[in-house]
């Protein structure tokens, strides 16, 4: 039997980056916030043996336990989805602050293409150029009217980046809070490079801080040391911005906030129109709590976002064979691929050192920046270099034509251990009827509830961008002189197995029509006003950019819809 | 959360690094969290805390207690040693596998979580669908990596009539390539080439994880390829040219000096 508490106003399901600033912003305000967290406490003392390659990146000491969940995938809906057994392309997060401690801090905004993408690729080229089955659609919301929401994450976070206005980005109305980070020689080589091509290099803006700093909430913290054990890890200086260093200390802080950690929320209770409350379970004890609230709120990732709303019932699933219905609607993931990969024989780096954001970028091929008139996709890549720190057991780079063990492996990969480089691309996803997450029939959870399903895999529109970015990629390092590059022009099917990106997007989209989408810009559901989903899951496509510098601003945005919801109630827009 | 209210970190983190190497400590600390302009940065003065289990100092080193099996018998420690010898053999530029530990790292590794696929999905059924949907096996890793030591050394005997400890080195070679080919079956199902990646992935893991985990012995994996293992700091370095060659620290430095 599950235990009843008493009723509270706010309730946050998941402590992430949205989980905690909408705590910190309502707190702040006075009104009352319980948060449940599935997960462990944590703080900067765990990290004391953090710098261990083993346990962090190899082993995901900070990651969901797969154990008690996964998700189930397939390519087609032809096929059979199998779970995913063991860690591959992304990485989910699990306990206090969620991916937000073991991510690597790459902060971008997405252009203002993304939000207006449908009305502005018919714009320049007509109908036609959308494809048949590609759902792209507008946001309901501007750039221009996201912009201060961006500037409320950046400043809150403190992220570095240079001081003057990026050329083909959106538009900022404050330099960024600290100076860009340390260029280091690799990002000087590609600086020139990409200059010399004629493209428009911006240093990568980066939530480890170049500087001390203190945010407008008061909060002081350390500059990076380019530990090079950044993503995959906690940062024990304080440098990264995550949330348990920056807006979980306000929201304790203000007195208004309650968190509760092992605490695994399997129902959203509703009467049909609104969420009465949920029903959560401690992992550890096995004990069930029923707790009533006025405003729920989902915070859980995007697979739990929707996995939630599914198996509540709440909100109308999305039908792939009549693309009507919304909640698994528009999923959409990373097209990372086209790397150019160049080795020096006679030039060393400091690979070793690095931070999870350093790194620059040129714009000139994301988004609508470039003419598609003449290409076979629309959309585009950010084209990078990062220095990250490469650790030893995850990088052992050879030429082509070297063999992967014995001998010759060992000399190769120890001569180049410290003497390579990759131009990198990272590219946007756009939506397809057929793309779409719903529940698996037969692979449940270890509380019995179905896992969430992804029928997901790349498409021509995909390839051609690969292949497209790949010519640009090796000619940018050929500029930077390698003796030898290896590079890859091909994409093949989405494949589980290999690590990519956990930017995975969509699924309880927002925009501007409830048939079309789960939440308005508010990120407040059509269909249960006092429910509220924030997060990636409201993308209606990615970007070729990180996803976290928006998903911080639309959390802002929410923050502000649900305090203005608590005291007027009723649709936001 | 409440040790993050604290206006001082516990001694011995890396955010008293912070506070020693740097200077001031911010104004208004909500999240606890060191404030200070670092000057110090790179610390090269650091006690040479390398220096004990070093070589190149001409002390005896110590016996090395960790050096013992909790997983493999006798004969699956050898076969393992042999394998992983010919993965990353001895060479002109130092150590192969077993001179580094990795047979007892492998030893270690299976016998603990990650040999039991604990933190794995494990409910059925267990199907086999496409390449790109991965593992979809019931057997733990831990059984996986005995049957193929197994396959291993019937293969050896079926083609040479030896154990695959007793082959010529181009013996053993030729008994791997046919594993990494898939040549060799495992069990329903399990390639050689699902054992034999498992097998390069734990010995790159051998020779180049923390010391802790019973391979890298003496940091000398590392060392090979100039890696620093665990600094506190590259602020200074990272902008620089010319490449910083540093000794490098292990955890267990980091337990002792910080
Ligand atoms: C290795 C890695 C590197 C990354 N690098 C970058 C980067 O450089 N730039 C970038 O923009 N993004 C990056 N990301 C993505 C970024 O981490 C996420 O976009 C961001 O953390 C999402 O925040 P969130 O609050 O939506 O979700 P999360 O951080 O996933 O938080 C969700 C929380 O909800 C909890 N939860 C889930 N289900 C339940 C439930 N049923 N009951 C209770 N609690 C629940 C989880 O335990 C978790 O703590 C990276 C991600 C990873 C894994
Ligand atoms: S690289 Fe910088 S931000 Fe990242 S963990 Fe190390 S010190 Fe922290």
């Amino acid at each position: 039997m599950a235990t009843k508490l008493p009723r509270v106003p706010v309730l946050i399901v998941g402590m992430g980056w949205i989980g905690g600033i909408i705590a910190a912003e309502l707190s702040k305000q006075g009104i009352k916030v319980v948060g449940l967290e599935r997960g462990k406490p944590r703080s900067t003392e765990d990290y004391y043996m953090v710098h261990d390659e083993l346990r962090y990146a190899q082993r995901y000491e900070l990651m969901q336990d797969l154990s008690k969940e996964t998700i189930t995938f397939r390519n087609t809906s032809k096929m059979t989805a199998l779970p995913m057994r063991q860690y591959g392309a992304f990485l989910l997060g699990e306990g206090l602050g969620g991916a937000g401690i073991h991510w690597n801090g790459q902060t971008y905004r997405f252009l203002p293409y993304d939000f207006e993408i449908r009305s502005k690729t018919i714009e320049r080229y007509g109908k036609k150029k959308i494809p048949d089955g590609m759902t792209i659609q507008d946001w309901g919301i501007t750039y221009d009217e996201l912009e201060p929401y961006f500037y409320k994450f950046e400043e809150v976070a403190g992220i570095s980046g240079d001081q003057e206005q990026a050329a083909m980005v959106g538009k900022r109305s404050k330099p960024f809070p600290t100076k860009p980070m340390t260029k280091t020689p690799m990002i000087k080589m590609f600086e020139e490079a990409t200059k010399k091509l004629g493209y428009h290099p911006y240093m990568m803006p980066s939530a480890n801080l170049s500087e001390q700093y203190t945010n407008p909430d008061g909060i002081t913290r350390a500059p990076c040391q380019y530990c090079g054990y950044c993503e995959r890890f906690g940062c024990e200086y304080g440098a990264k911005a995550d949330p348990v260093v920056t807006v979980l200390p306000v929201a304790q802080k203000s007195g208004h906030f309650e968190l509760r950690e092992y605490a695994n929320v399997t129902d959203i209770l509703h009467d049909g129109k609104k969420a009465t409350g949920v029903k959560y379970v401690n992992p550890l004890t096995g004990q069930e709590y029923e707790q009533p609230a006025d405003v729920v709120i989902l915070a859980s990732y995007v697979f739990n976002n929707v996995r939630l709303l599914l198996t509540s019932k709440l909100g109308k699933p999305y039908d792939p064979n009549s693309g009507t219905g919304v909640v698994g609607k528009n999923y959409a993931y990373q097209t990372n691929g086209g790397s150019a990969t160049g080795f020096y024989d006679d030039k060393q780096f400091n690979l070793f050192a690095g931070a999870g954001a350093l790194g620059m970028e040129i714009p000139d091929f994301n988004g609508d920046n470039f003419d598609h008139s003449d290409l076979n996709f629309i959309h585009g890549a950010g084209i990078r270099i990062s220095q990250t720190g490469l650790r030893p057991i995850a990088n052992n780079s050879v030429p082509k034509g070297t063999p992967t063990w014995g001998k010759d492996f060992k000399a190769t990969s120890l001569k180049y251990a410290n003497n390579y480089l990759t131009v990198a691309a990272q590219g946007s996803s756009m939506p397809w009827r057929h793309h779409y997450l719903d529940l698996d029939p037969t692979y449940k959870d270890a509380y019995g509830k179905p896992l969430v399903r992804i029928t997901f895999d790349f498409e021509e529109q995909d390839r051609q961008m690969i292949a497209f970015m790949a010519d640009k990629t090796e000619a940018i390092m050929k500029e930077m002189k390698p003796s030898s590059i290896g590079s890859s022009k091909e994409l093949g099917p989405f494949n589980i197995v290999p690590y990519q990106s956990t930017h995975n997007t969509g699924g309880a989209i927002m925009g501007s029509d409830p048939s079309t989408s789960v939440v308005n810009n508010y990120l407040q559901m059509w269909d249960a006003e006092n429910v509220f989903v924030v997060g990636a899951s409201a993308f209606p496509h990615n970007s070729g950019y990180n996803p976290t510098g928006t998903v911080g601003a639309l959390a802002y945005r929410a923050a502000e819809g649900i305090a203005k919801y608590l005291k007027s109630g009723g649709s936001l827009v | 959360m409440a040790e993050q209210q604290k206006e001082q970190p516990p001694s011995g983190s890396r955010r008293q690094f912070l506070k020693y190497s740097g200077t001031a400590i911010g104004g208004l600390v909500v999240g606890g969290v060191i404030g200070g302009a670092i000057t110090g940065g790179f610390n090269k003065k650091k006690p040479a805390a390398n220096a004990p289990t070093s070589p190149q100092t001409g002390t005896q080193p110590a016996a090395d207690y960790n050096h013992a099996t909790m997983y493999f018998n006798q004969r699956q420690l050898q076969i393992t040693q042999a394998a992983t010898e010919r993965i990353f053999p001895k060479d002109d530029n130092g150590p192969g596998a077993n001179d580094l530990g990795v047979a007892y790292y492998i030893d270690h590794q299976l016998a603990g979580h990650w040999g039991f696929n604990a933190r794995e999905y494990r409910m059925g059924p267990f199907v086999k669908g496409e390449a790109t949907q991965g593992d979809y096996q019931s057997i733990n890793r831990n059984e996986v990596f005995l049957l193929g030591l197994t396959a291993i050394d019937n293969a050896s005997q079926k083609k040479y009539q030896k154990g695959f400890t007793d082959l010529a080195d181009e013996e053993k070679d030729a008994i791997l390539t046919s594993l990494e080919k898939g040549d060799i079956e495992v069990i329903n199902g399990i390639t050689g080439k699902s054992f034999f990646d498992l097998l390069r992935n734990m010995t790159l893991e051998g020779v180049y994880a923390d010391p802790l985990y019973g391979g890298n012995v003496n940091m000398e994996g590392w060392k090979m390829r100039n890696y620093p293992g665990n600094q506190m700091s590259y602020a200074k370095i990272v902008g620089e040219d010319a490449f910083a060659k540093t000794n490098p620290l292990s955890l267990h430095d980091h337990l002792a000096t910080h």
